[in-house]
């Protein structure tokens, strides 16, 4: 074990200083570039941001305290509206929580087809955040390539779930039912399309001179600060910090894939921005690996209709679009939990705005919101 | 040379003559007046409802998609059917706004773009104003636009339209001078501020060709720094819609802001009119040296053609940027001016007063 960093400096270096003749501009919670009900006070300068405090809970639903009235099944329907582009992720945290506490093998087929969809909604994912980085940066024409190609999962979803963004389609034990047979081929034929398109984005956005000049050595981000403030995912991957739990707790199917955890040291907007580019590549790799050799069997293991956990505490955790989702369940032994709590990247990527923009222009500060990838529901639950 | 291109002026002659046939001479010359004036307002209203149209096909061209196609034949009335939603829609008051000062400012913007249209030579001998110092008389009157746009930024008592107005302030304030040392490149080729002088100068060979690396030089300092000069992407960060939701016209709504829309796309038309004008021979005929068979096919287009055709392409190229650049970050916008484009176009002018008198152009 190393010797523990030193969070007390971090933590300084990020308190906040009011004075009574501030400047204050209110970004949000109606704004372009918050991508969200998500307001930003922002103290300038000039154009320079002085610092900025995150005002949340716009969009709070009390997902968690709903959950203690719901049974486990009808949480996952609660997860979806969470990080509402990783629905996937969130639904099969919960369900990995379930299968867990209640020692459930699946089947085989079902560890397939879950991963295909992960790293399904890992790409449409990023296809989005792409689009709209584009758009905070300026370029407007990025937003409809990204949405084209996004498309094409989108379709292989509404195939056979019925439906393209919320599917909770996972429950525990399984699936809600088979996919459609053409599911393999379909996904193949994104793979080889998305091959083709990449060379596309790399022409019009990373090769992009204006677009270096906008996003290298902005918003530097050590990995000391990635692990104080809890950052995960591709944002945390960007700083050199280890943390996708794919690699690091594996789950499901992961231990028996061959694929590669990326990280990069600088922890600049522009790294940010290249470990998606290349998470999409991977995910293309492991969709490759999976799609092929899909078992043939039962799409769910056999569950009881209502599912009671044992008492006790459960902690389950899985690599989302954005970092990483932990589920805690508390159970008292009956059909509903008595305590859910999520830990959801979101929250944590967003306080880390505060340090990385100070002393940095405005404009840097809807760079390197962008390049966190925020999604506002998540944050709130 | 001797041309034979159909010249506007026989018919401007025409109607001269019988209006003071008719009239008192001063009434004729009231009477054209007014002519002028309501030609150039129906000109300036089609000409903006049009660049808009092209605009969102252009963009629509750029990014895989059909863009408007539901009003009209290939959706040709869709800008009007805007504008008609723009005229009717409430102009929302704004709470401690300078009223005075919130409402004069679209003004001043459309008619700073409205007065340089006057001097522009549209075709052989159509020409509302043929000044002695016609370039000087555009470059001066169409920086006036920024004093609409910093008013519009301090009287809509908006933390963003002011940020806005601030940002396009240091922006044209420092681009101007590229602009206009790009264009002095041209009156040293030609010797004249005269723009009809200037058009008739580049009779046997447009300047970008005749002028050699100095002319190309020129054209492309002019067409980065007027893009930026009129606020378009990659620089217009005066309305960067993901930092400042609108920048300086945030809090304009209606026909107030139609204003400065408008304003906006007419003057990409005037940039890249005075960019034709002087760099491609406006509405001379593509003429080659002593190609005189050539020469003599170019001059049966029409020269009202020649001037919109080049213009058009200038203006495509300006779209172009728009939708394909990310934007730049405002301390970039004034590095690039004042650290390249300036002191490269000072050295341009040094190197075009040498070439011209060593004579070394066609």
């Amino acid at each position: 074990m190393n010797s523990p960093i030193d969070m007390s400096e971090e933590i300084i270096k990020n308190i906040i200083v009011k004075e009574d003749d501030d400047y204050i501009v209110n970004m949000g919670p109606q704004h372009p570039s918050t991508h969200g009900v998500l307001r930003l006070e922002v103290c300038l300068n000039g154009e320079t941001v002085k610092y900025m405090v995150p005002h949340i809970g716009y969009i709070h639903r009390a997902i968690e305290k709903m959950s203690e009235s719901d049974t486990y099944k009808q949480i996952i329907h609660l997860t979806d509206r969470m990080d509402y582009l990783s629905a996937h992720m969130n639904n099969e945290a919960i369900c990995l929580a379930v299968e867990n506490a209640l020692e459930i093998e699946v089947p085989e087929r079902v560890k397939y087809i879950r991963v295909a969809l992960d790293e399904l909604s890992r790409v449409a994912s990023h296809h989005l955040w792409w689009s709209a980085f584009g758009m905070d940066l300026g370029a407007l024409t990025t937003f409809f390539y990204g949405m084209r190609d996004r498309e094409k999962i989108l379709a292989i979803f509404e195939e056979s779930f019925g439906s393209r963004l919320l599917h909770s389609f996972v429950t525990p034990g399984g699936l809600m039912h088979d996919v459609h047979p053409n599911f393999q081929k379909h996904i193949m034929e994104f793979v080889r399309y998305f091959r083709k398109k990449l060379p596309e984005y790399k022409q019009l956005l990373t090769d992009n001179v204006i677009f270096h000049n906008r996003t290298k050595g902005i918003g530097y981000m050590s990995r000391e600060t990635a692990i104080a403030f809890g950052v995960t995912g591709p944002s945390g991957r960007g700083s050199g910090f280890s943390c996708d739990v794919r690699k690091t707790a594996p789950y499901g199917l992961y231990n028996e894939i061959n694929f590669k955890e990326i990280l990069h040291d600088e922890g600049d907007s522009f790294t940010r921005y290249l470990v998606r580019m290349e998470e999409m590549e991977e995910s293309l790799n492991i969709l490759e690996q999976v799609a092929d050799n899909i078992p043939e069997g039962d799409f769910t293991a056999k569950m009881k209709p209502i599912v009671k956990l044992p008492e006790g505490e459960y902690y389950q955790r899985v690599e989302t679009a954005r970092g990483e989702l932990g589920v805690y369940i508390v159970s008292d032994g009956k059909k509903f939990p008595y305590r859910v709590k999520f830990r959801s990247p979101n929250f944590s990527n967003l306080f880390v705005l505060n340090t990385l923009a100070m002393e940095h222009l405005i404009a840097d500060l809807v760079t390197i919101s962008g390049s966190l990838d925020l999604v506002i529901p998540d944050i709130d639950r | 040379m001797i041309l034979d291109i159909y010249s506007f002026s026989t018919l401007t002659t025409y109607i001269d003559k019988s209006l003071h046939a008719i009239m008192a001479p001063w009434l004729a010359v009231a009477a054209e007046l007014v002519l002028i004036g309501l030609l150039f307002l129906a000109f300036y209203a089609l000409l903006g409802l049009f660049l808009v149209y092209l605009e969102r096909k252009v963009c629509a061209v750029m990014q895989n998609r059909i863009g408007p196609n539901r009003v009209g034949k290939w959706g040709i009335f869709q800008t009007v059917a805007d504008f008609i939603k723009l005229v009717t829609k409430e102009l929302i008051p704004i709470k401690n706004a300078d009223n005075f000062l919130f409402n004069l400012a679209p003004f001043i913007v459309i008619i700073a773009s409205f007065m340089a249209m006057a001097a522009l030579p549209f075709a052989k001998g159509l020409q509302a104003i043929d000044f002695n110092i016609g370039i000087f008389y555009i470059i001066a009157v169409s920086s006036l636009g920024i004093v609409g746009v910093l008013i519009a930024g301090w009287s809509s008592n908006s933390k963003y339209s002011l940020i806005g107005a601030m940002r396009s302030g240091a922006q044209i304030v420092s681009y101007e001078l590229s602009v206009g040392l790009s264009l002095l490149a041209v009156v040293v080729f030609s010797g004249s501020m005269q723009l009809s002088t200037i058009v008739e100068s580049q009779a046997n060979g447009w300047w970008i060709f005749k002028g050699h690396i100095p002319a190309l030089i020129a054209f492309v300092i002019y067409l980065i720094a007027s893009t930026a000069e009129i606020n378009r992407g990659p620089f217009d960060l005066a309305e960067a819609e993901s930092e400042l939701t609108a920048g300086f016209h945030t809090e304009y709504s209606g026909i107030k802001f139609a204003f400065f829309f408008l304003a906006e796309y007419i003057n990409m038309f005037i940039v890249a009119a005075i960019a034709a004008t002087l760099f491609f021979g406006g509405w001379m005929p593509l003429h080659i040296g002593h190609w005189e068979a050539f020469n003599r096919v170019m001059d049966f287009i029409p020269s009202i053609i020649w001037f919109f055709g080049k213009t058009f392409f200038i203006i495509y190229l300006i779209m172009w940027f728009k939708w394909t650049f990310p934007r730049l970050r405002i301390d970039q916008l004034l590095k690039l001016e004042w650290k390249y484009l300036l002191p490269l176009s000072l050295l341009n002018i040094v190197l075009i007063s040498f070439v011209v008198l060593m004579g070394w152009y066609f």
